[in-house]
C-alpha cells in the first residue's frame, strides 16, 4: 500500500500470477507423426532412386547396401527423437502432483526432443528431394548434370581455363584496390574547387555501377579491339584480350569499391581529422597517414565481399571468347550433349570461394570481438 | 601587445549564435582558464584559435600576425598552436611513439632517428616511455591523455590550447594529467584552457575568464574571480560549482 500526501491509497487487487506446467503432449505426438512421415518419403525417393541407377553387378549391391543403411539411419534417428519427445511429455504429466520443478524441466526437454524432429526431418526431406531430383525420368536428369565420363574427360581443360580465371581476378583485384582508391579519394575531395572532381567521380560510379557487367565487357573488350584503342594496340592475341578482359572488370569493380572505400573513409570520425589538422597535416597528409589507413583497416570484410563477385564474374568474359573456363566448359558440353562439365566449373567457383567467405566471416568475429573490448 | 589576440569574435552554426563578439588577450608565459557552464562556447573558442572552426566575424591576431580569415597560412598557423582534446582523440592504428613522432616528422621533416629520440625523451618526462611501443587503447585514459599533451608539445608550440582535457577521465586520472599542466606551467608555455577544475584553475591561471552567452562576462585574476565576482552570471555559476561540492 502506498502512502501518497498523506491518503492510504485503497489496495490493488494482487495479480494473480498462474505458472501452468506445459506437458507439450500434443505437439509431442504431432513431432512422432512427422518424424515418422518423413522417414517414409526418404525411404521412398531413396528407393526411387536406387531403381533408376542403372548400374549393374557389384556396384549395384554397394548401393543397395548404402541406400538401405541410409535409410534405416534416417528411421531410426527420427521415430527415436519423436519416442523421446512423447516420453518426457508423459513423464512431466506424471510428475505434475508430486515434483512440479521437475514436471517442468521434462515438459522442457519434451520441446528440446521435438525441435530436434523438426530439425532432421527438414534435412530428411531435403534429401529426399534431392534423390526424387537425381532420380526424375528413369536418371535421365543426374545423366544430364554428373556424367562422370565427362566430367572426367572435361578436368584437364577445367583446370587450364581456371587457372585463366585465377589469373584474371588476380590481377583484377589488385588493381581495383587501386582504382576504387582513387575514385573514392575523388569522391570525398574537400571544398568548393574540388566540385568537378567529385563530379566526375560521382557520374564515373554512377554509370559503371549502373551498367550491367556484360554490357561493359562487351563494349571495352569488343569495341577497344575494334578500334584499336591504345595503349592496348601494342599487344597482340591473348595478351592483349587478357588485359582487356581484365580492364573492362576493373572498370566495374572500381566503382563498387570506391563506394565500400568511401563508407570506411567517411566512418572515421572527424575528430580523428581534427587532431591531425591540429598538429599541422595537410588535408593530404591527414588522408594518407591519418584517415586512409584506419579506413582500410574497417573495409577488409565488404571488400572481400566484393572480391567474390568478382571472381565469379570473370565468368562473364566467356561471352568475349576468352577461353576462360566457363567457355571451355561450353564447348565439351556442347560435343558430349551434356551439362556435367559446367556444373564441374562452377563447383571449380565454389571452391575457390569459401576459403575466402570463411576469411572473411573470421575477419568479421575477430573486428567485432575488439569492438565489444577484446 | 599581447601574445594572443581576439577581437569582436562571432561564430554561428547554422542560425545558433555561439560567440557573439569575444575579446581576450593572452601574454605570453600566461595561463589562462576558460570557464562557464556547459555549451556556453569554450571549446567552440578554442577550436577557433585553432582554425579548426571558421570565425564568422571578429578577428584572431597571434603574436601580432592575423590569423583567420583568407590568406592564412592554416598548416603554419597551427604548428605554432597546439590543441589537446577532450576525448584524447589519439591515433588508434599507430603505436604511442608514431602518435607523437608523426607530425615532427611528416610537417617539420625530422628524420626517424631524432623525431624518436626527442619524442623519447618527452615520453620519459611523463613516465610513459615504457609504454613507446604500445598501441593506445592499451593505455588508461589518463595515460592516453598525456601521451594527447605530449604530441601536441612535439611540435614545440608557442602557444597550447586545453579543452577540458580531465573531462572524459575516472576522478583518480585527474591528478596525473592536471601534474603534468601544473608543470608546463611553472616552465612558462603559455596555455588557454577551457576548464571545470575549478580549484586547479584557481592555482595554475594567472588570469580566468567566465564565458557565458557567447561573451566573456568577467575576467580577472583567480583571487578575485572565485573570491568576490562582480559578475551576477558569474555569482550564479560559482554559487551552483560551490553547491555540487566542486569548489
Amino acid at each position: 500500500m502506498a502512502l501518497v500526501g498523506g491518503i492510504v491509497e485503497p489496495a490493488e487487487p494482487a495479480i494473480q500470477r498462474l505458472h501452468p506446467i506445459n506437458t507439450r503432449l500434443g505437439l509431442s505426438i504431432a513431432a512422432l507423426v512427422t518424424g515418422l512421415v518423413a522417414a517414409a518419403v526418404t525411404a521412398v525417393a531413396l528407393a526411387r532412386f536406387y531403381d533408376s541407377l542403372g548400374v549393374v553387378g557389384g556396384a549395384l549391391t554397394a548401393w543397395a547396401v548404402g541406400l538401405v543403411a541410409l535409410t534405416a539411419i534416417v528411421t531410426v534417428v527420427l521415430a527415436a527423437c519423436g519416442s523421446l519427445a512423447v516420453a518426457r511429455s508423459v513423464q512431466a504429466a506424471r510428475l505434475i502432483p508430486e515434483d512440479r520443478v521437475a514436471a517442468r524441466a521434462s515438459g522442457a526437454a519434451a520441446k528440446d526432443w521435438q525441435w530436434y524432429v523438426a530439425g532432421l526431418s527438414i534435412t530428411a526431406l531435403v534429401l529426399a528431394f534431392l534423390a526424387f531430383f537425381l532420380s526424375a525420368n528413369d536418371g535421365a536428369v543426374r545423366h544430364q548434370y554428373l556424367d562422370w565420363d565427362a566430367i572426367d574427360e572435361f578436368l584437364p581443360t577445367l583446370w587450364k581455363g581456371f587457372w585463366l580465371n585465377i589469373k584474371v581476378f588476380l590481377v583484377a583485384e589488385i588493381l581495383v584496390l587501386i582504382w576504387g582508391l582513387v575514385l573514392a579519394l575523388a569522391r570525398i575531395f574537400p571544398g568548393k574547387a574540388g566540385r568537378p572532381v567529385r563530379f566526375l567521380a560521382v557520374a564515373y560510379i554512377d554509370l559503371f555501377r549502373g551498367f550491367p557487367a556484360i554490357i561493359t565487357i562487351y563494349l571495352v573488350v569488343l569495341g577497344f579491339q575494334a578500334g584499336d584503342v591504345p595503349p592496348f594496340d601494342r599487344l597482340q592475341g591473348e595478351t592483349k584480350l587478357f588485359w582487356l578482359c581484365t580492364t573492362a572488370l576493373v572498370l566495374v569493380y572500381g566503382a563498387y569499391v570506391a563506394e565500400v572505400y568511401r563508407a570506411g573513409l567517411e566512418s572515421i570520425h572527424w575528430s580523428q581529422t581534427a587532431a591531425a589538422r591540429s598538429l599541422g597535416l595537410s588535408y593530404a597528409q591527414t588522408m594518407r597517414y591519418v584517415i586512409t589507413p584506419q579506413a582500410v583497416r574497417r573495409i577488409i570484410p565488404p571488400l572481400l565481399n566484393d572480391f567474390i563477385g568478382l571472381q565469379k564474374d570473370t565468368a562473364l568474359l566467356s561471352v568475349v571468347g576468352l577461353l576462360e573456363v566457363l567457355n571451355r566448359a561450353r564447348l565439351t558440353s556442347n560435343r558430349l550433349f551434356n551439362l556435367s562439365p559446367n556444373l564441374a566449373a562452377g563447383v571449380a567457383f565454389v571452391l575457390i570461394t569459401i576459403p575466402l567467405a570463411r576469411f572473411t566471416d573470421w575477419l568479421v568475429r575477430r573486428q567485432a570481438r575488439a569492438r565489444a573490448g577484446g | 601587445m599581447a601574445f594572443l589576440e581576439l577581437e569582436g569574435v562571432h561564430k554561428r552554426f547554422g542560425t545558433n549564435q555561439v560567440l557573439t563578439g569575444v575579446d581576450l588577450h593572452v601574454d605570453e608565459h600566461d595561463v589562462v582558464c576558460l570557464i562557464g557552464p556547459s555549451g556556453c562556447g569554450k571549446s567552440t573558442l578554442l577550436r577557433c584559435i585553432n582554425a579548426l572552426e571558421q570565425i564568422d566575424g571578429g578577428a584572431i591576431r597571434i603574436d601580432g600576425e592575423q590569423a583567420s580569415g583568407r590568406g592564412v597560412d592554416l598548416d603554419g598557423l597551427r604548428q605554432d598552436v597546439g590543441i589537446v582534446f577532450q576525448a584524447f582523440n589519439l591515433f588508434p592504428h599507430m603505436t604511442v611513439l608514431d602518435n607523437v613522432t608523426l607530425a615532427p616528422r611528416k610537417v617539420l621533416g625530422l628524420q626517424r632517428k631524432q623525431a624518436d629520440d626527442r619524442a623519447l625523451t618527452l615520453l620519459g618526462r611523463i613516465g610513459l616511455d615504457a609504454k613507446a611501443r604500445d598501441y593506445p587503447d592499451r593505455l588508461s585514459g589518463g595515460q592516453q591523455q598525456r601521451v594527447a599533451i605530449v604530441r601536441a608539445l612535439a611540435m614545440q608550440p608557442r602557444l597550447l590550447l586545453l579543452d577540458e582535457i580531465t573531462s572524459a577521465l575516472d576522478p583518480e586520472l585527474v591528478s596525473e594529467v592536471l601534474n603534468i599542466v601544473r608543470e608546463l606551467a611553472n616552465e612558462g608555455m603559455t596555455m588557454l584552457l577551457a576548464t571545470h577544475e575549478m580549484s586547479f584553475a584557481r592555482e595554475v591561471s594567472s588570469k580566468v575568464c567566465f564565458l557565458d552567452g557567447g561573451v566573456i562576462c568577467e575576467e580577472g585574476p583567480p583571487e578575485q574571480i572565485f573570491g568576490e565576482p562582480r559578475n551576477e552570471r558569474t555569482r550564479i555559476f560559482l554559487k551552483r560549482i560551490i553547491e555540487a561540492g566542486r569548489l
